[in-house]
């Protein structure tokens, strides 16, 4: 298991190296321009003097393998440059942040498992029947249904129809502290939303291993021994049937991203991927650059993490990979 | 008894399996007729401002109702499918031609160019599509083709791996042997041989990646990073109709957001009867 977590590590690297140098060579192909970026409005006035000394100050006159270089080397000593549009270092910018995303996500997350598993279990027990159908046409019309559009319905219905709960950010707009209380409050749609937005896939697959489990022979001898149908159902069928779902949660990762990134904008979520909205819009290279590495960096975590618990949970896998 | 239920249970899917499909291939024809016949048909301005109509609930004048500064939602709406089903169409076809073209190549040439062409696909896989294409038209923003070009570019991959993984399944099989034994040459094998027997796939992929393309569009476009304001598509009109819906005006967001998910379940079901002719070994549960 250490060899495996070790190799693909190792794996990792190369990724990385290469979905760095593509976001440079992509910025190098495009009219963006750093300096630019960098004055801003003082770069309309400024003699070109000026603007050749900020052009080698920042190392952009530089060839984009030595540009890509020195922000590499920079990155492993933790220096990620400064944000423009955050106006701190990208550093700052992501510490302050992450918890906040991590906190909706694993909210989110648990909505879905929750939600997912018990509408799973009911409509295995009679596929075919009334609440299955019901349920499995819901769930492919919300996996075509994009997250933000549901967040908006959602604001309209909760926020503004009924009134229960605030329509987005952290915190009331009159205070100027942040408590568990306000916000649990302000989690709870944003965080229902991207679970729901999720819900589909951990919902069909959950219906799809109880279904057939449910045709198994354990669950065959479970029912002659006269196991109560609760017992077979919960005991049996759920728990070989859930196994693959939770262990391939890890690799829902991309998924939760996107959804994360409509869903925060929605919701004025100040998390990471909020911010990675607000970095393409004035066009932050920087803090954009950062953060497309660090969701690369967690899709392969998340991909690393279903693979080792795969091997735990199901020892004919084993851990070659 | 439990042959019976077998039988009554594969009965029902049937008649419903027709009935889905018929409804998703009436509701593609009915879609292509609205963006192909409406707007040369009807000679109505979309944008026509009625300021005192604005913001109508829908009514039988105004099916959709209308937006904040009184243009037909239906109008718009019917426009605004236009532009994302273009803009959806052209990126997936884009894709599915780097994707064949990359896939067949890495798999015929085989050795060191698969290996390396694989990898840099690995790799790009592992960033989140939606990020990538965020990342890509924020750098070469504004217009019509760096939003293609990032939702093209983010989809391709899949395809790539399908048609690989086809070619080299083919490869195997003794035509191509036959053909190569009779002295035909590697490009010939290729294109006469191999790229005609992959493309139901690469098809099915191009199809089913139409929505997914449009998906990719709209949320840019919600971000306000996609299509510029004046060719206002799906996304855009949820984008605008945000301020209105802050007011309590659900019309504007609803209805666009509708007019995205019909299209998807249509075309996933059709192509999902499509898997099941080429490939009817595979239920198609998991379509999207």
């Amino acid at each position: 298991m250490a060899r495996m977590t070790g190799r693909r590590a190792l794996f990792a690297v190369p990724v990385l190296l290469t979905v760095t140098f593509a976001v440079f060579a992509v910025a190098a192909a495009s009219p963006f321009d750093p300096v630019k970026a960098y004055a801003g409005t003082a770069g309309l006035t400024a003699s070109q003097d000026t603007l050749d000394q900020l052009r080698a100050n920042l190392g952009a006159d530089q060839p984009l393998v030595a540009r890509w270089w020195n922000w590499l080397t920079a990155a492993l000593g933790g220096d990620l440059g400064d944000s423009s549009v955050m106006r701190q270092p990208v550093a700052d910018v992501i510490g302050e942040r992450i918890g906040w995303s991590a906190l909706l996500a694993a909210t989110a997350f648990l909505v879905a498992i929750l939600l997912g598993t018990a509408l799973g279990v009911l409509a295995a027990r009679r596929q075919g029947g009334l609440l299955d159908r019901c349920v499995s046409s819901a769930a492919y019309t919300l996996e075509a249904a994009p997250a933000f559009w549901l967040g908006l319905l959602a604001i309209w219905f909760f926020a503004l129809k009924l009134g229960v709960l605030p329509a987005g950010g952290l915190t009331d707009t009159a205070s100027d502290t942040v408590t568990a209380g306000q916000v649990a409050s302000h989690l709870v749609l944003p965080a229902l939303v991207l679970g729901v937005s999720q819900l589909p896939w951990f919902f069909l697959y959950v219906r799809q291993g109880v279904a057939d489990a449910l045709d198994e022979d354990p669950v065959r001898g479970a029912r002659a021994r006269g196991l109560s149908e609760r017992t077979v159902l919960l005991g049996h069928a759920l728990r070989s049937g859930m196994l693959p779902m939770l262990t391939l949660v890890g690799s829902r990762v991309p998924e939760l991203i996107t959804g994360a990134l409509l869903v925060e904008t929605v919701f004025s979520w100040p998390g990471i991927a909020a911010a990675t909205v607000q970095a393409a819009t004035s066009v932050d290279f920087p803090l954009l650059a950062a953060l497309t590495v660090l969701a690369t960096a967690a899709v392969l975590a998340g991909n690393l993490l279903s693979d080792l618990l795969y091997g735990l949970a199901d020892p004919r896998v084993g851990f070659d990979g | 008894m439990a042959e019976l239920t077998w039988i009554s249970r594969g009965r029902t899917r049937r008649s419903t399996r027709t009935v889905r499909l018929t409804a998703s291939a009436v509701v593609v024809v009915a879609v292509a007729l609205a963006v192909l016949i409406v707007p040369p048909l009807v000679q109505l301005d979309e944008q026509a401002v009625d300021l005192a109509n604005k913001l109508q609930p829908p009514s039988p004048a105004h099916p959709f109702g209308t937006d904040d500064v009184g243009r037909d939602l239906l109008l718009r709406c019917v426009y605004g499918l236009r532009i994302s089903l273009l803009v959806g169409l052209v990126a997936a076809l884009v894709a599915t031609v780097i994707g064949t073209a990359v896939g067949a190549a890495a798999a015929a040439f085989g050795g060191w160019t698969d290996r390396v062409v694989m990898r840099i696909v690995d790799a790009f896989s592992s960033v989140p599509h939606l990020l990538l294409g965020i990342f890509i038209v924020a750098m070469f923003r504004p217009g019509v083709w760096p939003v293609i070009v990032s939702v093209a570019l983010t989809h391709w991959l899949s395809t790539a791996r399908i048609v690989r993984s086809e070619v080299l399944s083919l490869r195997a099989r003794p035509f191509v042997d036959a053909a190569i034994s009779g002295g035909a040459s590697r490009r010939r094998v290729i294109v006469r041989h191999l790229l005609p027997a992959v493309l139901p796939q690469a098809g099915l992929a191009a199809v089913l990646m139409v929505p997914h393309a449009m998906w990719h569009e709209s949320a840019l476009s919600f971000l306000g990073l996609g299509l510029p304001s004046h060719q206002a598509s799906l996304g855009n009109l949820v984008q605008t109709a945000r301020s209105s819906l802050l007011a309590g005006d659900w019309w504007p967001t609803l209805f666009p957001g509708l007019l995205l998910i019909v299209p998807t379940l249509a075309i996933a079901g059709l192509a999902g009867a499509w898997r099941e002719r080429i490939n009817p070994r595979r239920r198609s549960e998991l379509m999207l």
